[in-house]
């Protein structure tokens, strides 16, 4: 009787024990885009659940740094990655320039350990090399970043409120909630209030002359994996994240409680010479929680009147300096 | 014995017609299609719905006029110069109200002020600038509504500007500030979504023709299944400091049943950049439009100027 006892109370420590080691174990050797199997919940009509809000807040940048960059290995690494950037975005900006978003803003998280770039592939952690037309449209679209802004379409597609086409990474407010129903899975973004609606009844995509912002989506579960296949973006897009032929390919995959792994594959062979992929977790907020607040971006956006105003202004005093010279 | 023959014959006879017709009556009610549940037994709203009425217009019951402004001519409105080109696309249609008892119980001054909102709506209504509708407008704009009903969050997605609200079934946290799209807690009561929304943003306004509420408004609606692709929406509004009653709107949403029905993409912030910052362009872009309408039009000319507000 009492050995009966200790047997149990071994077995139940050794299960203590053991199972998080298991899961780590599962976790390092699943292969990409494999859920630990059991121990996710479903929904009630069986699809893995990835409902919830989540961030994907990081410091660890897209590109890992040319320097080669120090992979990042103890605590100590990533504090003093994000003590560099609040450094950075704190510094006061130059005379005439009336900066951006300082490190209170910049909702940047933890950074990744072992990480040095959220670009998994190529291995490098790098961008591509652009083709030769992509190149010269980026050139282009340089020059039209240093000319004074002649109208709205000059300014960032984000200073204008309008689209934020870096997917799930970067910058501020990246909460993203998740509620699913059979037949959809819906993606509410904070940044911009977007929508994504994944249709996953296995619909064709929309005509090819039908060009959306956030493209088209089709999703369709691949194990535990959520595997949303977007084309038909506009050819208005800021291009570091691809044109139009964008064809972009994301995995969502429940790996804990916590965490989602993110992993997004974005090929244009109008824009890079090889197709890349971008991978990072996604971290659940607790239930309950405010979660999103509202991202009214539009309705205040004064900076569009200031920025256009002032470089009208610039120009005027261009004009009567101009003046005052002959 | 033949009157016990009869008997059975009766027996025989009134079995046949009794289980005829239950047949009949089950045939009838196989053809009609239940409403949807979810795994929990709830009415499932997920889907794309719409509304099929001119509340977007006019909350209450109008006839239809000839533009959105119009200037007084000999014998009544005619178009104002913003909407003379576009003729008959750009005529308001009549249409029967969506106010219970056909009144808005306005406190005297805001009674005023609608008047005076309803006379300069291309300047005021906050959907010419594609602002965020607020709630309950975003339910009947012309534009499809996608619904994603999950068990603890239902989400509400409009093609209108990428609007969207969440209605919070379990225990949040105050978002403790106001917004354009409102704090939202459901439940269940029976087979109707109740849904209370507070926190609202004072700039939305409710139609087309100057209805406008304050920051202490307060909106009740109850979501009903009236079969599997029509539901009944009924709203009830409250709001102190402008109505000096509660006051109610009931109307149909229908369910969107082409098989490849799905919202499109209305991001409206481009389309009125022009209006919102044309005035601020290095060199105006748009300056005048004309065209050429025939004998019953002849050339018309719309010259456009841009100046700093003052």
């Amino acid at each position: 009787m009492t050995h009966r006892f200790r047997v149990v109370v071994m077995g139940a420590l050794a299960a203590v024990i053991v199972m998080p080691l298991a899961l780590v174990v599962a976790r390092a050797q699943a292969p990409k885009g494999t859920a630990t199997k059991g121990t996710l919940t479903k929904t009630p009509w069986g699809d893995p659940d990835l409902q919830g809000v989540w961030s994907g807040t990081t410091p660890t940048p897209l590109e890992r740094p040319l320097d080669g960059g120090k992979v990042l290995q103890t605590d100590q690494d990533v504090e003093k990655l994000e003590e560099e950037l609040a450094r950075r975005f704190d510094a006061p900006p130059r005379s005439g320039d009336p900066g951006v978003y300082n490190a209170f803003w910049q909702d940047r998280g933890k950074g990744l350990k072992a990480r040095t770039s959220l670009i998994v592939d190529p291995p490098d952690g790098r961008l591509p090399p652009l083709t030769p037309d992509a190149k010269k449209r980026a050139d282009a679209a340089g020059e039209g970043r240093r000319r004074l802004f002649a109208g709205p379409e000059d300014v960032p597609l984000g200073t204008r409120c309008l689209h934020w086409e870096r997917l799930i990474t970067g910058g501020v407010n990246q909460y993203y909630r998740i509620v699913q129903a059979p037949g959809y899975v819906a993606i509410n973004m904070m940044r911009l209030h977007d929508n994504r609606i994944i249709h996953m009844d296995g619909r064709p995509h929309l005509p090819q002359d039908v060009r959306q912002w956030n493209g088209d989506s089709r999703g369709r579960w691949e194990g535990a994996t959520l595997v949303v296949d977007t084309t038909n973006f506009t050819d208005t897009r800021e291009d570091r994240w691809g044109s139009k032929n964008l064809h972009l390919v994301e995995r969502f995959t429940r790996v804990d409680e916590h965490t989602i792994n993110y992993e997004a594959r974005l090929e244009d062979p109008t824009t890079w010479t090889r197709p890349w992929t971008l991978a990072l977790p996604l971290v659940k907020d607790p239930e309950g929680s405010v979660g999103l607040y509202e991202y009214a971006c539009h309705e205040g956006n004064y900076s569009m009147v200031g920025i256009l105003g002032g470089a009208r202004a610039e120009e005027r005093a261009a004009t009567e300096a101009a003046k005052g010279k002959r | 014995m033949r009157n016990r023959f009869r008997d059975v014959l009766l027996v025989v006879i009134t079995a046949a017609v009794v289980a005829v017709f239950s047949v009949a009556t089950k045939s009838t009610a196989s053809q009609v299609r239940a409403v949807a549940r979810t795994a929990d037994g709830k009415p499932n709203f997920s889907g794309i719905w719409q509304s099929m009425n001119t509340a977007n217009w006019d909350l209450q019951t109008h006839a239809a006029r000839p533009a959105l402004t119009t200037v007084s001519g000999p014998a009544g409105p005619v178009p104002a110069a913003p909407g003379l080109a576009l003729g008959a696309l750009g005529g308001v249609p009549g249409g029967l109200g969506v106010v219970e008892g056909n009144e808005i119980p306005y406190l005297p001054a805001a009674a005023a002020k609608k008047k005076e909102n309803g006379e300069n709506v291309l300047t005021r209504d906050p959907e010419v600038k594609c602002f965020l509708p607020g709630v309950p407008r975003a339910m009947y704009l012309p534009y499809p509504i996608q619904i994603v009903q999950s068990t603890r969050k239902i989400m509400m997605m409009f093609e209108y500007a990428a609007a969207n609200r969440t209605i919070h079934l379990d225990k949040v946290e105050h978002p403790g500030v106001e917004s354009w799209m409102g704090f939202s807690v459901g439940r269940w009561d029976g087979d109707t979504l109740v849904v209370d929304t507070t926190s609202l943003h004072e700039d939305t306004w409710f139609d087309r023709a100057g209805n406008f509420h304050s920051d202490a408004l307060h909106v009740v609606e109850r979501f009903t299944p009236l079969t599997p692709d029509h539901l009944t929406y009924d709203v009830t509004i409250e709001d102190p400091k402008v109505f000096a009653r509660p006051w109610k709107i009931s109307m149909p949403l229908y369910r969107r049943v082409e098989p490849n029905a799905q919202l499109m993409e209305y991001k409206c912030v481009e389309f009125v950049e022009e209006l919102m910052y044309g005035h601020l362009r290095k060199e105006q872009l748009v300056r005048r439009w004309e065209g050429d309408l025939g004998a019953t039009g002849g050339r018309l000319v719309i010259d456009v100027a841009r100046r700093p507000s003052h």
